[in-house]
């Protein structure tokens, strides 16, 4: 057959699918529609919830009910014109909308909603268990750093000056040290500004500790190193100064959620780098690649407390309340999350290895 | 062979090709959208800058999200296209030509701080000249590739021109350069054509040797009588 023939023959049938795909190219309409169809294959609450993981095919609309059929046709044709040597216009224009079908039928979008409570019920936590060595390192890294400085500073409190600028260091004065406490002044115009500034700073600075893990886990450390070497810095100068509560009851409640998140972002960071130091039986690509896919569950998780603490750091720990009210909230907080991250999600069959 | 093609095989059992993007579109792309994004930040400057602390507070979470969410939240919502890549009809897909989805999303833009270091895009940069299919760091670990989405377009050339059939014996690699001179030749100095054409036809006068090539082109395409069917 000519290559005009053949064009003639199923211009139109190529018109009509080109006009099917545009239509279910358009933007996924809400989510939530599906959610009522995603209920009844929920698991029950103590089989571990694998129903994240069952596709769920787009519904399709009348129009677009032969699609599948039709896609198969156009792919013989697409075929056909590269076996008879057709002109690469052609084949490019049958090639491009291949191409649009395929990323049409074989995508993959399970419903959002529920995915998001399985995760904080239990993917989150399990993942952030199952690599817990690396966030253990990264943990350690982090606390060391405080501690090496905020002891320093307890023997030898001149050497503030050696890891501080003086600037800085008449900043955290007057933050803390000065007689006008925090919240004189401040009103709820300043919360939020600052509420912004925590989500905007927080999270930017975790994200990139993720990414710098992929420097063989050198940036992480490095972001690990230095913001627990300045929380200890400045902890050790207020103490010395004798404000140190004015410190200890602004951070203890959004500090749990808010160090806990710095310092799992730095753990997935190091996970990356380790892929690529020791990738084991992987080629480094394919190494790099799980460790990506691990980390991310805990990427996501992250992002969540840091907005968590963000709330917290704005709106409660600039009030004005009794030390020990403080303390008690903070201690909470602590323990809530502690407990959330070694028990939520386990089941009695025991789902996360901990290995990996 | 150096290519920009990359194939891959569908289910079907068809070989598909895409069209990978280099570093320069890729770059200009890039731009746009930080164009759009400083703008858009502008404008928000100018509304909620008045608001005091409030306007501060949601211009620093816009800011956020502009640096962070705008490449994933359209990459994710509109088939791999922020409005740069858009413009420039680019589009990232997972290497499997399906579409890019939440997680390989966050992974490359996430990752794009490495990508940044140690500043204007060196360290991707590098990447994507050593990689053979153009990926940066933040396309090896999600499994990415940035693709041009659309083909060639399609100039059918039927000006007129009566189809000859070859006087020669002609083999499926010799069909192709014919078809292949017939869509290019709009793209080509007319000095060009005549001398390919010459190739041909040495014979020939230079116009002569042009005219006869598009006619026997034009038949290898089928125009005309369809009655020699291959």
């Amino acid at each position: 057959m000519k290559q005009q023939q053949f064009e003639a023959r199923y211009g139109a049938f190529w018109d009509a699918l080109t006009q099917t795909l545009t239509q279910m190219e358009q933007p996924a309409r809400p989510r939530w529609r599906w959610r009522a169809a995603d209920k009844t294959a929920q698991p029950s609450p103590d089989s571990p919830s694998t129903s994240a993981a069952t596709p769920t095919t787009t519904p399709a609309t009348t129009s677009a009910a032969d699609f599948p059929a039709d896609y198969r046709r156009l792919c013989h044709q697409l075929a056909l014109a590269r076996q008879r040597g057709y002109s690469p216009n052609l084949v490019n224009r049958l090639n491009a909308l291949v191409l649009r079908g395929h990323r049409q039928l074989y995508q993959h979008r399970p419903p959002l909603l529920p995915r998001l409570r399985d995760f904080v019920r239990a993917d989150f936590p399990r993942a952030v268990r199952a690599q817990w060595r690396w966030h253990v390192a990264s943990g350690m890294s982090f606390i060391l750093a405080m501690a090496l400085i905020w002891g320093l500073l307890a023997v030898q409190p001149d050497r503030v000056h050696s890891v501080l600028s003086g600037e800085m260091i008449a900043n955290i004065e007057a933050m803390y040290a000065s007689e006008t406490r925090l919240s004189d002044g401040r009103g709820s115009d300043d919360d939020v500004m600052m509420f912004g500034f925590y989500i905007y700073n927080n999270i930017s600075v975790a994200f990139r500790s993720f990414a710098g893990g992929l420097f063989f886990g050198v940036g992480a450390l490095f972001i690990m190193v230095f913001n627990g070497g300045f929380l200890g810095a400045v902890a050790g100068h207020l103490t010395n100064v004798g404000a140190g509560e004015a410190l200890f009851t602004f951070v203890i409640a959004h500090g749990a959620p808010e160090i806990t998140a710095i310092i799992l972002a730095g753990g997935a960071g190091l996970r990356l780098g380790a892929a690529l130091l020791a990738p084991g039986q992987q080629t480094r690509l394919a190494a790099l690649r799980a460790a990506a896919r691990s980390g991310l569950p805990v990427i996501y998780g992250v992002f969540l407390l840091l907005i968590l603490a963000a709330f917290i750091e704005a709106f409660w720990s600039p009030r004005d309340l009794p030390a020990q009210t403080k303390y008690i909230a903070g201690g909470l907080c602590w323990a809530l999350l502690t407990v959330y991250l070694l028990f939520a999600g386990r089941t009695a069959g025991g789902d996360d290895d901990g290995s990996r | 062979m150096i290519d920009d093609q990359r194939h891959i095989v569908t289910p079907e059992g068809v070989p598909l090709a895409l069209t990978l993007a280099g570093p320069v579109p890729r770059a200009v792309a890039y731009l746009i959208d930080f164009c759009i994004r400083i703008v858009v930040y502008l404008v928000a400057a100018i509304a909620l800058g008045p608001l005091g602390g409030v306007g501060w507070g949601l211009l620093l979470i816009l800011f956020f999200v502009l640096e962070w969410g705008y490449p994933i939240l359209f990459e994710v919502l509109r088939n791999g296209q922020t409005p740069g890549k858009k413009a420039l009809k680019l589009a990232v897909v997972k290497e499997d030509a399906t579409p890019v989805d939440l997680n390989a999303s966050l992974v490359r833009n996430l990752l794009r701080t490495a990508d940044l270091f140690p500043s204007f895009y060196l360290a991707g940069l590098i990447t994507m000249l050593i990689d053979s299919r153009f990926r940066r760091l933040g396309d090896l670990a999600a499994g990415t590739l940035v693709v041009h989405v659309t083909p060639p377009p399609d100039s059918s050339l039927h000006n007129g021109t009566a189809p000859l059939p070859p006087d020669w014996a002609v083999t499926v690699s010799d069909r192709q350069l014919l078809l292949n001179f017939l869509e290019r030749s709009p793209q080509l100095s007319p000095g060009r054509r005549a001398e390919l054409a010459q190739l041909a036809f040495p014979e020939l006068a230079p116009d002569a040797a042009e005219q006869q090539l598009r006619q026997v082109a034009l038949h290898m395409q089928g125009a005309g009588n369809g009655a020699a069917g291959s």
